[in-house]
């Protein structure tokens, strides 16, 4: 469980994050959604104090993490960048070793880890030996999965995971992720600014503007409780597209909900 | 002619020498080197961490650079005297700059996404820097080092005027000998000296990570070694030390004489004449083989020491000229002449005391000459023709140089037109065969010896 407590980030006279608090469960996914500029990526860079904050705390399962090794609790922590940050002069298998040698896994135990890890993202095995450049877009992400969550973490951190990919790519990579099974234990915050990703992927929003979370609660929330303006006008351009995902057809409340929506919306 | 003698009997001849001094060049080149990785990559490595540093250390590097090396040299030496370590220390002081900057440049250049995936995943500062920035760096690093070696090999050649030995022993020599064998016998190893050194550091950096990591423990102990070569020579200074220029070592009225004729065996260093005097008067030399004329024999209180088995055939300084300019100009002859028998030793020692000390201009100082002894005149009308005079670079060829001129000017009405920039005795008469001057001021001895070169003596010491 990671709880965030009024937690704020000044850059000289400007506050990139604004006393945000929220709470992440375990196991749960929570997308911190906005668009950029809005803060959430560097409040994100705060949970793994690859940022340190201005004020405020942050409890992952009740410690406070101000209060330990930075470099030990980053190990404990899953990383993916959306632009991968392989290393360019480690080959696929030295990549995703990364965290378990650091740990100091003995050779044997780790082999088995990153085999186990790319069958499980469908990565060919010969990939073990190449370098980074040497694999497309799509391949690099998943490889940046799996060194993620080589020394199989509970906590995964995500910044535009999949932004830099093509959407044909972005599509089946974001499909894999979704059947991974490591992944539906793992307590996950991810950043994005695409509206459709936070709904297939977010268990919960945190909606941000101008380093505030405007409003955080389950995608149906957002998208039919709008507590402001904002946020009705952030959905409002794939509105049906989303009510459509969202909508259990036997939450007949919901529906009916929707179709007022709508009728009020026509007239 | 005996001259016809092959470069490669010289190097044979000489190999002892030839191997001593290449060792003591590799020696020179690694040790400043090493002192400049462990200097310049801490630094290097320093200045990325704290930026604001890195615009003063990277220019002051930077001037050490552009300081011409044998001014650097002449800097080195009222600080550190003479011998190695002033060599050292200049050597060092140019390997610095490509050291620190490419390790900065390297660093800066690693893309920092990576950087800040390698903190994500919980490495520490420490490793960072070795796994992640000096890896990707390395390529980057590994041309500084081998730019920093290429410049100490060829810098090196001039630590031979400051009486540190190395290849540049012969090649100086050979200048001043007129003899090219010998000047090659030191510049090709120099050369391949470098192109091989770059050589193996290009393997090294094209390396693997892999393989690069078993090699790069290897490197310190390989240099270290290559350091090794250069014996520094300690301990010896209860005994006599002689600082001879290198013209002096390699001729029969010379260091072959004092050895052969005089059985004078002394340690010898080789060392330029612009600092040998000096070098004497501070007591870092206990024999010198100084000009009998020199200014600075009185600035410094040496005492001349008597030739009383005559090795040294008298040095008159005798003008030099092109027969074809004297036939030219028939009136040149015995204007020339006006000058004979009129500056015997003590007097050209007084003139170059008042240049070299007093620090008078060589031509105020050649014009009060002429004018006391009579023979100055305001120069004549203008005539067609032109008398080119070189010199080389050393006080007392200034002021003959200008009295030549005075006197031609003075008496036939000729252009004159200096050329003092020329490096020795090689170089004046090599300008003089290819008519690129017409007459400079050589010395009789010189000329019968050097120029003219009686049947070849074996300069190996005997």
């Amino acid at each position: 469980m990671i709880k965030v407590e009024n937690i704020t980030k000044t850059f000289g006279e400007f506050t990139a994050v604004d006393h945000v608090s929220f709470t992440v469960q375990e196991g749960e996914n929570l997308v911190l959604l906005g668009r950029s500029g809005c803060g959430k990526t560097t409040l994100l860079k705060m949970i793994n104090r690859l940022i340190e904050p201005s004020s405020g705390e942050i409890y992952i399962d009740g410690d406070n993490i101000y209060n330990r090794q930075p470099e030990e609790l980053r190990k404990k922590i899953g990383y993916v960048f959306q632009n991968t940050g392989l290393f360019p002069h480690y080959t696929i298998a030295e990549n995703i070793a990364i965290v378990p040698r650091l740990l100091g896994w003995d050779k044997q135990k780790i082999r088995w880890r990153t085999v186990s890890l790319m069958e499980k993202l469908h990565l060919p095995g010969e990939y073990l030996s190449y370098y980074p450049q040497q694999l497309s877009g799509g391949q690099q992400q998943r490889v940046g999965l799996a060194r993620a969550l080589a020394a199989d973490p509970p906590v995964l951190l995500m910044d535009e995971p999949f932004g830099a990919l093509d959407p044909i790519t972005r599509a089946s990579v974001k499909k894999d992720f979704r059947q991974l099974d490591e992944l539906k234990s793992k307590t996950i915050v991810l950043v994005t600014h695409d509206v459709q990703e936070a709904f297939e992927l977010g268990h919960r929003i945190c909606l941000m503007d101008k380093g505030m979370i405007v409003q955080a609660g389950r995608p149906e929330d957002l998208l039919f409780r709008p507590t402001e303006d904002y946020v009705r006008d952030f959905f409002e351009d794939q509105r049906f597209q989303l009510e459509a995902s969202v909508i259990d057809p036997k939450d007949y409340d919901t529906l009916i909900r929707a179709f007022d929506h709508f009728k009020n919306k026509g007239k | 002619m005996e001259q016809a003698q092959s470069l490669w009997q010289f190097m044979q001849q000489q190999s002892d020498k030839l191997l001593q001094q290449t060792l003591q060049h590799i020696g020179l080149t690694f040790i400043s080197l090493v002192i400049a990785l462990l200097i310049g990559l801490p630094l290097g490595i320093y200045i990325t961490r704290h930026k604001p540093a890195a615009g003063p250390v990277l220019g002051f590097a930077g001037v050490m650079q552009t300081i011409p090396s044998i001014a650097l040299l002449g800097f080195m030496i009222p600080l550190l005297g003479i011998g190695p370590l002033p060599a050292i220390a200049a050597l060092f002081l140019y390997a610095l700059l490509p050291i620190i900057r490419n390790t900065y440049t390297g660093i800066e250049g690693v893309d920092p996404l990576v950087k800040e995936a390698a903190v994500a995943m919980g490495m520490t500062r420490m490793q960072v820097l070795l796994k992640v920035e000096l890896a990707l760096a390395f390529p980057v690093i590994m041309a500084g080092i081998r730019t920093a070696t290429v410049i100490n090999v060829g810098v090196g050649t001039l630590a031979a005027y400051i009486a540190a030995g190395g290849l540049g022993e012969f090649i100086f020599g050979g200048i001043a000998l007129n003899n090219t064998n010998m000047i090659l016998a030191g510049a090709i190893p120099a050369a391949l000296l470098a192109i091989l050194l770059d050589f193996l550091l290009s393997l090294v950096q094209k390396m693997g990570r892999r393989r690069r990591l078993s090699t790069l423990w290897a490197m310190p102990v390989l240099f270290l070694l290559l350091s090794s070569f250069y014996v520094l020579p300690f301990g010896y200074s209860t005994r006599l030390l002689a600082g001879f220029t290198p013209e002096f070592m390699g001729r029969s009225d010379g260091d072959i004489g004092l050895r052969t004729v005089y059985g004078l065996k002394i340690r010898t260093v080789v060392i330029s004449d612009a600092v040998m005097y000096k070098a004497a008067y501070e007591k870092k030399l206990d024999v010198i083989s100084g000009y009998s004329t020199d200014g600075r024999l009185k600035t410094y209180d040496l005492v001349v020491l008597e030739d009383d088995k005559k090795i040294f055939p008298p040095y008159y300084a005798a003008p030099v000229v092109r027969k074809e300019v004297l036939e030219r100009y028939s009136e040149l002859g015995p204007v020339l002449n006006k000058l004979a028998g009129r500056i015997d030793d003590s007097v050209m020692t007084e003139l170059n005391y008042k240049v070299e000390h007093l620090n008078q201009s060589p031509e105020k100082c050649a014009r009060d000459f002429l004018v006391q002894q009579g023979l100055y005149r305001e120069p004549a009308p203008v005539k067609e023709g032109v008398v080119r005079i070189g010199s080389k670079i050393f006080p007392e060829q200034y002021i003959l140089t200008n009295m030549y001129a005075m006197v031609i000017r003075g008496y036939t009405g000729l252009q004159v037109e200096t050329k003092s920039g020329l490096g020795g005795t090689k170089i004046c008469f090599e300008a003089l065969q290819h008519d690129r001057i017409d007459m400079y001021p050589e010395y009789t001895g010189t000329a019968l010896l050097a120029i003219l070169q009686p049947p070849a003596v074996d300069t190996k010491a005997g």
